[in-house]
This record gives C-alpha cells, sequence and structure tokens, in this order.
C-alpha cells in the first residue's frame, strides 16, 4: 500500500500536538467516562482543546506530576479511561516511581501522553530535551509504548489507546511532522508497518526518525542499495515477527531513533536480533550525552539525526554483510 | 445484592465491642507478623483503633460485593501498615481468617505491601509512601463526575508526610473542593529512624492543614469516641476535605513496642509473641 511512496510529493506537515488535542475532543464526545488531567501545560500539550469543550472532565493537577499521576490513577480505579498529559521529560522523570507504584504495578487504565519528546524540542535546552522517556516507559511490565510518526498516527493512536485497557505511554514531538500516511490507514497496536519494501537493507525507524528513513531509502535507490522501511511505531510490546522477518530477508538493519542509545528501540531490536536472527546492525540514535539548546533541525544535523545519516549507517551495514 | 442497598455500616459495633475488636486485630497483626517473621508492627497497631472504627462502624461497604459501586473507598497509603487492614478485611469477611498466616510468603494474596490486583477489598496498591492522597483525590473526583454519594477516606502516616507529593495532594484537594474526601493522619511521631520532631519536624502539624485549606480535627487516635464522632463530623464538611489529625502511639497496645522505633520494621521474637498476644488478651 505505501510501497510507491515518495517522500518528496509529501510537503504538508502537521503538529501532532494538535492532532492529539482534537482526538481527544472526539473521544470525549463519544465516551463519557473519559476524562483529562493536565499539569499546568495544557495550551502547550493541546488538552485545553478537551478543557474548553469537557470542563467537568478536565483536571488541571497543576505543577504537580507526581500528583497527576496518582490521581489518574484514582480516576481509573473507578473505572474511568484517563489521559495524563505533561512533556515528555517530565512524564517520564518527574513521576516514574507513582508510574511504576500506581500504573504499572496495577495496570490501570490510564495513558500517559507526552508531548515535547526528544531534541527537537530544541531551544529550551537539556533539561527539556526527553531522550530517556522510551528506555523508562520501556522497563516498565504492562505498559505499551508508542511514538507516531506523523498527525494521523497520532489520532490512531490515540484512538487505539483509548479502547485498549491498560497503561500506554505515547512520545510526540513538539515540532509539526510531514505527513507520511492517508486518512484511513489500517493501524494496529504492536504490529509494525512496511513503508517501503527492498531486499539489500531494513531501516526500522519510529517517530520523527520514520520521514528521515523514508527519505535516506530514496536515496539510497538512487545508488543501487533497495531499502526496506519499517514504522515501528509500537516500541513496546515490539512487533518482533516483523523485524526479525526483515532480518532474515534483507541480513542488514538500521534503526533510527530521536533518543539515547541504550533502552529504546534499538536496544529492544539488538535484543531480539541476537536472540533469534543475528545480522549486522548500525544504530542512528544520540548516543550516551545530552543535546545543547539550538533549532530543532540544527539539532538534528549537530547530533547526526538525518537522512544522510541514516544513508551513511546503510551503506556501513550492507558491506557488514 | 440486597446487602449492597445499605444505608450504614453493616456491623454498626457499639463502642465496647469495637474496643474488643480492635483488640482480636492486634492479635492477628502480631501473629501475622511473627509468622510471616517480617512486617511492620509499630505502625499497625497505631492504626489500629481507627481502621477498626471504619471498618466496623463507619464505611458503607459489603464484604460479600468488594466491587459494589456505591460502597465507600478506603486506602491504605501507609502500605507497610499492611496486617492491620487484612487483618480487618479478614475479619469482615472479605477473605478466610485463615489466610492471614500465609503474610508475605510466596503464592499469597497478601503481599508485603497492599496490592489492588490480589486482595480483595484493597482498593489500591501502596508500599512506595506519599501516594495515597492523591489516588484518593482520583476516587473522590470520581465519584463527583458520577454522582455517586460515596466517600473516600485515606489513611496517611506521619513519617509519609515527609513527602512532598502528599503536600501536591493537599493543595489540589481544596481546589477541587472535595467534601467528600478525609484524610487521617496516623500521628505517632515516630519514623523508621527515630521521632519524627528530630528526623523532619512535621509541627505544627494541624495547622500546615488548616493554612492549606482543610477542615482540620485533632483527637486522640485510641479513643473510639473521639474517632467516630470525628469522622461523623466530617460528613456535614461542604466545599472542603477533611483531614484528621489522630495523635496515636506507635506499637499501642504491646507494652514493650509502645513508643519503640526498634518495632517500626521488626518482627517479634517467639517469647516476645508470647507476651504481646498476653497482653492483648
Amino acid at each position: 500500500m505505501f510501497q510507491q511512496m515518495q517522500p518528496g510529493s509529501h510537503t504538508a506537515t502537521v503538529s501532532l500536538r494538535e492532532t492529539y488535542g482534537k482526538a481527544l475532543v472526539a473521544l470525549g464526545k463519544q465516551d463519557k467516562n473519559i476524562v483529562v488531567l493536565d499539569a499546568d501545560l495544557s495550551p502547550s500539550t493541546m488538552t485545553c482543546f478537551f478543557a474548553q469543550e469537557f470542563p467537568d472532565r478536565f483536571f488541571d493537577c497543576g505543577l504537580a506530576e507526581q500528583n497527576m499521576i496518582s490521581i489518574a490513577a484514582g480516576l481509573a480505579a473507578c473505572g474511568k479511561t484517563v489521559f495524563a498529559s505533561t512533556f515528555a521529560v517530565f512524564a517520564a522523570c518527574r513521576c516514574f516511581d507513582q508510574v511504576r507504584i500506581c500504573l504499572s504495578q496495577t495496570g490501570l487504565n490510564v495513558k500517559v501522553v507526552a508531548t515535547h519528546g526528544g531534541i527537537t524540542v530544541g531551544e529550551d535546552g537539556m533539561s527539556h530535551q526527553a531522550i530517556e522517556d522510551l528506555s523508562l516507559y520501556c522497563a516498565l511490565p504492562g505498559f505499551t509504548v508508542i511514538v507516531p510518526a506523523d498527525a494521523r498516527e497520532t489520532a490512531e493512536a490515540v484512538k487505539a489507546a483509548a479502547s485498549t485497557r491498560g497503561p500506554f505511554y505515547i512520545r510526540l514531538s513538539r515540532i509539526k511532522s510531514p505527513i507520511i500516511y492517508p486518512e484511513g490507514y489500517a493501524f494496529t497496536v504492536g504490529k509494525a508497518i512496511t513503508l517501503r519494501e527492498g531486499k539489500d537493507v531494513a531501516i526500522l525507524a519510529t517517530g520523527i526518525m520514520v520521514f528521515k528513513a523514508l527519505e535516506a531509502a530514496e536515496a539510497l535507490a538512487g545508488h543501487g542499495i533497495n531499502c526496506r522501511v519499517l514504522d515501528v511505531h509500537t516500541i513496546k510490546p515490539l512487533d518482533e515477527e516483523t523485524v526479525v522477518k526483515a532480518a532474515a530477508e534483507t541480513g542488514a538493519i538500521v534503526v533510527a531513533e530521536e533518543h539515547l542509545a541504550q533502552g529504546g528501540l534499538g536496544s529492544r531490536v539488538a535484543q531480539v536480533l541476537a536472540r533469534t536472527k543475528p545480522v549486522p546492525v548500525e544504530f542512528i540514535n544520540l548516543g550516551d550525552r545530552y543535546a545543547l539548546s539550538g533549532q530543532a533541525e540544527e539539532l538534528l544535523r549537530e547530533y547526526s539525526l538525518t537522512a544522510m545519516d541514516i544513508e551513511r549507517a546503510a551503506k556501513i551495514v550492507a558491506k557488514r554483510k | 445484592m440486597e446487602t449492597s442497598a445499605q444505608k450504614a455500616n453493616q456491623f454498626d459495633l457499639s463502642v465496647p465491642q469495637l474496643e474488643q475488636m480492635s483488640k482480636k486485630l492486634r492479635r492477628y497483626v502480631i501473629n501475622m507478623i511473627a509468622t510471616a517473621r517480617s512486617g511492620h508492627p509499630g505502625g499497625s497497631l497505631s492504626a489500629a483503633d481507627i481502621v477498626t472504627a471504619l471498618y466496623f462502624k463507619i464505611l458503607k461497604h459489603d464484604p460479600r460485593n468488594p466491587q459494589w459501586e456505591e460502597r465507600d473507598r478506603f486506602i491504605l497509603s501507609k502500605g507497610h501498615a499492611a496486617p492491620i487492614l487484612y487483618a480487618a478485611l479478614a475479619e469482615c469477611g472479605y477473605f478466610p481468617v485463615e489466610e492471614l498466616s500465609t503474610l508475605r510468603k510466596l503464592g499469597s494474596r497478601l503481599q508485603g505491601h497492599t496490592d489492588r490486583t490480589f486482595t480483595p477489598g484493597v482498593e489500591m496498591s501502596a508500599g512506595s509512601l506519599g501516594m495515597g492522597l492523591s489516588c484518593a483525590i482520583g476516587f473522590a473526583l470520581a465519584a463527583m463526575l458520577d454522582n455517586h454519594k460515596y466517600r473516600t477516606y485515606v489513611l496517611l502516616g506521619d513519617g509519609e508526610c515527609d513527602e512532598g507529593q502528599v503536600w501536591e495532594a493537599a493543595l489540589s484537594a481544596f481546589q477541587f473542593k472535595l467534601d467528600n474526601l478525609v484524610a487521617i493522619v496516623d500521628y505517632n511521631q515516630i519514623q523508621l529512624s527515630g521521632k519524627t520532631q528530630n528526623i523532619m519536624c512535621l509541627a505544627p502539624f494541624a495547622k500546615k492543614w488548616q493554612a492549606f485549606g482543610w477542615h482540620t480535627i485533632e483527637i486522640d487516635g485510641h479513643d473510639f469516641d473521639q474517632i467516630i464522632s470525628a469522622l461523623q463530623e466530617t460528613r456535614a464538611m461542604k466545599g472542603k476535605p477533611s483531614m484528621i489529625v489522630a495523635h496515636t502511639i506507635k506499637g499501642k497496645g504491646v507494652s514493650f513496642m509502645e513508643n519503640n522505633v526498634a518495632f517500626h520494621g521488626k518482627p517479634p521474637s517467639p517469647e516476645e509473641t508470647d507476651k504481646a498476644l498476653k497482653e492483648l488478651e
């Protein structure tokens, strides 16, 4: 379905946060059981749309993320479907113990939807750049962890989270993202999407790196390297079957993510392949360091998270076969 | 179920009966912790009278229907006092009293700290301190949203109030005007490594809660008349949450455990167990 996708033809960029806010309103209309919490960031996380539409079902917990997560658990224990939003740095780091005890250990029906994930939050600098959140949430038993690649995937992920019981972590970017998917495409939690077929190398990407992977694949095709591109939107549970199939059929993998080297998609893919289908793997990520203040695109270049970096990694891994 | 339509606590014990019941529950606590050879006797014993009053006089609940929607909710935020909650739940009939001897053993439904996924009647998991008041706010908000009449009660430890989250919750319960929420602090003035005044002074404790906008009542947490009248008084409160600062004695009821820091998290020896059980006859 997506095999003929040409990244150059998809120039429209849409805000994932705005899409999230609107998706929440739509869900709120269908289901009065949905309750939304925020921690004084609703104009940025875009839960403000829900707050305006359903003031009775929106609670601003103030700058108190620990409190927010435990309140969410209490509401969920009484049968509510709870969305709790803040920036990804706070959602992952400020209230990790509350997430562990109140959500992971209970399995309660709370969806932590965090915006401003990754380094593309930009100028605010390292305190605000969530680059360890995927590792932390993937470490928690029972959590489903999703990083949508575009606005349409954001809407699908939010809908799927609302209709699937149990705790979710969804990471969204601050920046707008190019549209990859057509409306009404098939999204399934835990099922990676093959965006482009190829036999030489498979690029496994998540979040904003998916579009860059498509750009890299296009460029590589010009060099005679045919890349498969997978959108691994669900990092946990990982779609092991599709990952292993890609390794078996291409024999070389590149994993691209806007995250530290440890504990994110790269670590999880490597673990699966080490056990089932060891092939050469190259990793595009931030390594083991914090990033500085700067504009989003500048930072992606500075920290080697561009389509060209993926292209280079694909060439290297193809030679390692 | 017909019992679920109840308007009041189905046990409705008198004060002398409550005094007998709390002694019985204290005996369970000693036996459980002695059998498990681990656990926290001090904070279970200081909370025993409060928990007894709640389950046998105040809470609308139905042990035969633990998920009854209109039940009052009780959250034990100081999760290490799990033995006193388990004792009360078993005595009410949520699970067999015989099961109490499985506390902390592999495969038991009675985990070391409270866990809502294992134990009938346990409303919320706890163990890492400071979270229960926030969880209780979630229960109280849900009641408000659904127009339910049930009330939410939460018991905190005093040492637990060192945790910043407690004060985040204190702010928000006032903000949300939760008059269906009652918090009780087991103010025994001893925490794990010493007296609260030496570790982290809470005084003037009641005044702090007043300053946060809570209707605040100070009582002797071992006097059933005071416990009951304070809990009943909170029902009349409109527009703000209630806090009952219950002055208690850590290890209450067992002479050598009373005000003894050592019995925060230490089980009694076999000889100490015999002595404790005699004192609680």
